[in-house]
């Protein structure tokens, strides 16, 4: 990190402690919108961190937003901030200028599609979008649709879909939203760095900066508790099965921690037209693997205590188990993986590796 | 903030200026070498390949030119480490001394010893055994045992040190002694001394390995007398000097390229459109050669800019060797395939080979389990 991101994280740091509290998480599963930590974020400059400035952003990196989203995910901050951070920059990248206020992301499936026809001057939009993060709360959709046979990418104010509210493990919205010819905002052709399914892209990588950040609060939480909780007269780290077990929740979260630094590293050196889809499916699959590990570990290491509500460790856990599932889970992301370096060949791995 | 110090590193122009360089080199000196043989990784001893590596400058990279060095940089030679490795050239005759020994007498040894064996190590010319383990002392080094006692003009050396890889072969080892017996204090009274293998009063009887294999050896030593003039460092310094010393061994790309044939050897078999579950696994090793490449990369830089990363070390051997060593039984889980000694395929002799090392992965060098003790201690556990 250079001093910039240093500040960076401390900033994050202090106002995630400050603005989300347990108590505020514990209010976001019951359906209550944190407005003091939106807003927090969004006057330090927190949503749009790698936007440039002329399209209403902060004008940092992606670097920059790793930064920000690795410490959302150790405060499990329960915002759609990954998807805002998402959803501004694919508009940026189609010359598009991002508004200010929650947004989010769709179709969140792969397989999922939607479409754009010309309606007068504009154009309309039509199609249904399932599991969709925070899509009733978010104020604008960003959204991926074909435009009669080219890909589009297009702007919609979310009062324009017809709504059937879920919600994923950890109590984060997850809706179904219908277009039936609906205006949009905005529209362009699809073109920047994410490539071209930048929602499935680009949801890949800020998840996977979101499960390093969510490590990283398992491996700091486990530490605090077994050095603090006594058994047989001794702290629990005392003993050689402890300590071994968190060893290796050390080593997962480090790993998942350098795989997704480094899918956001490639995605910023990556110009338009660049394709970082190796990297960001190395990131996908490593952190996925790591929070599945990692999960069972901390869990292990809490006993019974981190089994309740009341303990906080669930608002990672529950994340984790849920994000590791969106946007390609570890076997989506590791067979394109497998595909893209069988294609290449057997002699190509190392010389790709070390070409990146 | 983060409990490590991970930063993404990139080689420098001048780094990343030589694999080229190195790949043509290892082309044409490997051009016979099945894939088997590339498997031993750093296993493979051959001292004329070794002495082409100290033609060539890439031995004893970074140290000053006076002790026939070439002060290159870290990175400069990491890259020449790493496309050895990836090739599974035999670097076993210079890697111990390249690694540890030449390093150990840059920083404690004499400036007589520099002269003598630096440059001869750098040509490739002096191969290098360590002599830390005895028979009842493994993980538990401090408890070593043999004795050298100080006489007129040396130490006379008396007790046996266990699995010495390439002490048949090699022309010295650094050997950990104990010149003082300090009662309750194991730690205390340890000597490093530079010992030339073919003196009397040592013999050298091969361990064969589990696959049939001979670069174990137990070295006896009966009344062999080691000149003063082999002392390395001071008498009694010997545990701070040989920490550090295994400092320089535990983050190099060694540790999770072990098994890198083996991934090479899957796409191979698997084709250029595999199905799903070969993909899958093909995936999943190459996301985790990927993270592992960084970490290890992220320690060189470290290291190169006089950082101390050691919590970072321990972690990245860790889940490298887990790693290298989780290959062969995910291979074997997808393919079922027999592994094999002497007939077969390629694929299915380079999993015979793998199937059979891969427990020493995480043994040598110290074992997962110290090793995660290490780690504890780094996050304060212990």
């Amino acid at each position: 990190m250079n001093e910039l991101q240093t500040i960076l994280a401390e900033t994050c740091t202090r106002l995630f402690t400050d603005h989300a509290t347990t108590a505020v998480l514990e209010g976001a599963e019951k359906g209550e919108w944190p407005a003091a930590l939106w807003q927090a974020l969004e006057e330090n400059g927190l949503t749009l961190p790698q936007v440039p400035e002329a399209r209403g952003g902060a004008g940092g990196s992606w670097n920059d937003a790793f930064v920000v989203l690795m410490a959302a995910g150790r405060f499990a901050a329960p915002v759609p901030l990954a998807e805002t951070i998402l959803a501004g920059s694919i508009l940026a990248e189609a010359g598009l200028d991002a508004p200010l206020g929650p947004m989010t992301v769709a179709p969140a499936h792969i397989d999922e599609g939607l479409a754009l026809a010309r309606q007068g001057g504009g154009w309309a939009l039509t199609g249904r979008a399932t599991r969709v993060p925070w899509g009733a709360r978010a104020e604008h959709v960003v959204v991926v649709a074909d435009g009669g046979g080219a890909p589009m990418i297009a702007l919609v104010t979310a009062g324009t879909a017809k709504i059937e509210a879920d919600a994923s493990l950890a109590r984060e919205p997850r809706d179904t939203l219908t277009w039936s010819g609906a205006p949009v905002v905005a529209a362009a052709p699809l073109r920047g760095r994410l490539g071209r399914q930048p929602v499935w892209a680009g949801g890949a990588l800020v998840r996977s900066a979101q499960m390093a950040g969510g490590l990283e609060f398992l491996l700091a939480q486990s530490v605090k508790y077994v050095t603090e909780r006594k058994q047989f007269g001794r702290p629990l780290a005392a003993f050689q099965a402890i300590q071994q077990n968190l060893a290796l929740l050390a080593g997962h979260t480090a790993a998942a921690g350098m795989a997704a630094q480094q899918a956001f590293h490639i995605v910023e050196r990556t110009g338009e037209g660049g394709d970082a889809s190796f990297e960001i499916a190395v990131a996908k699959v490593r952190t996925g693997e790591a929070a599945s590990l990692g999960a069972g570990i901390a869990h292990q290491a809490h006993g019974a205590i981190g089994f309740t509500y009341e303990h906080s460790l669930h608002f990672v856990t529950r994340r984790l188990w849920s994000w590791r599932a969106e946007f390609g889970a570890e076997n989506h992301w590791s067979v394109a993986l497998g595909r893209q370096v069988a294609a290449r060949g057997a002699e190509s791995l190392w010389p790709h590796m070390t070409e990146r | 903030m983060a409990t490590f110090n991970f930063e993404l590193s990139t080689l420098p122009p001048e780094a990343e200026a030589l694999r080229d360089e190195v790949r043509t080199f290892l082309k044409q000196e490997l051009a016979q070498f099945r894939p088997e043989e590339r498997a031993r990784s750093w296993g493979g001893f051959n001292r004329d390949f070794s002495r082409r590596m100290g033609e060539r400058g890439w031995i004893g990279m970074t140290w000053p030119k006076k002790y026939g060095g070439h002060e290159r940089t870290a990175l400069e030679r990491y890259v020449v480490l790493e496309e050895t490795l990836a090739a599974g050239a035999p670097v076993s005759a210079h890697w111990v001394a390249d690694r540890q020994s030449g390093p150990l007498l840059l920083r404690f040894g004499t400036e007589e010893q520099r002269q003598r064996f630096l440059p001869r190590i750098a040509r490739g010319e002096f191969a290098f055994a360590i002599g830390m383990s005895e028979p009842d002392s493994g993980s538990d080094l401090a408890s070593v045992r043999t004795r050298a006692e100080k006489v007129a003009g040396g130490y006379k050396v008396n007790g046996t040190k266990i699995w010495t890889s390439n002490a048949h072969l090699s022309d010295y080892a650094i050997a950990l002694f104990r010149t003082k017996v300090v009662p309750d204090k194991k730690h205390e009274g340890l000597s490093q001394f530079l010992v030339d293998l073919k003196s009397p009063g040592i013999s050298i009887r091969p361990i064969i390995d589990l696959a049939g294999g001979h670069h174990f050896n137990e070295v006896h030593f009966q009344d062999c007398l080691v000149p003063d003039d082999m002392l390395v460092g001071k008498d009694g310094e010997g545990w701070k000097q040989v920490t550090t010393e295994l400092g320089f061994e535990r983050s190099g790309p060694e540790r999770y390229l072990s098994s890198l044939q083996l991934v090479i050897e899957l796409i191979r078999e698997a084709g250029k459109e595999p199905p799903e579950r070969a993909a899958a696994l093909i995936g999943h090793f190459t996301a985790h050669l990927v993270t592992l490449r960084q970490m290890s990369l992220s320690i060189a830089t470290m290291l190169q800019a006089g950082q101390n990363p050691n919590l970072e070390a321990a972690v990245m051997k860790d889940i490298g060797t887990t790693f290298e060593q989780e290959i062969p039984e995910a291979v074997h889980a997808l393919t079922g395939a027999e592994p094999r000694i002497g007939s077969g395929t390629e694929f299915e002799k380079t999993l015979g080979y793998l199937v059979q090392h891969a427990p020493s992965f995480s043994l040598r060098g110290g074992t997962r389990e110290v090793l995660r003790g290490i780690i504890a201690r780094g996050l304060g556990l212990r």
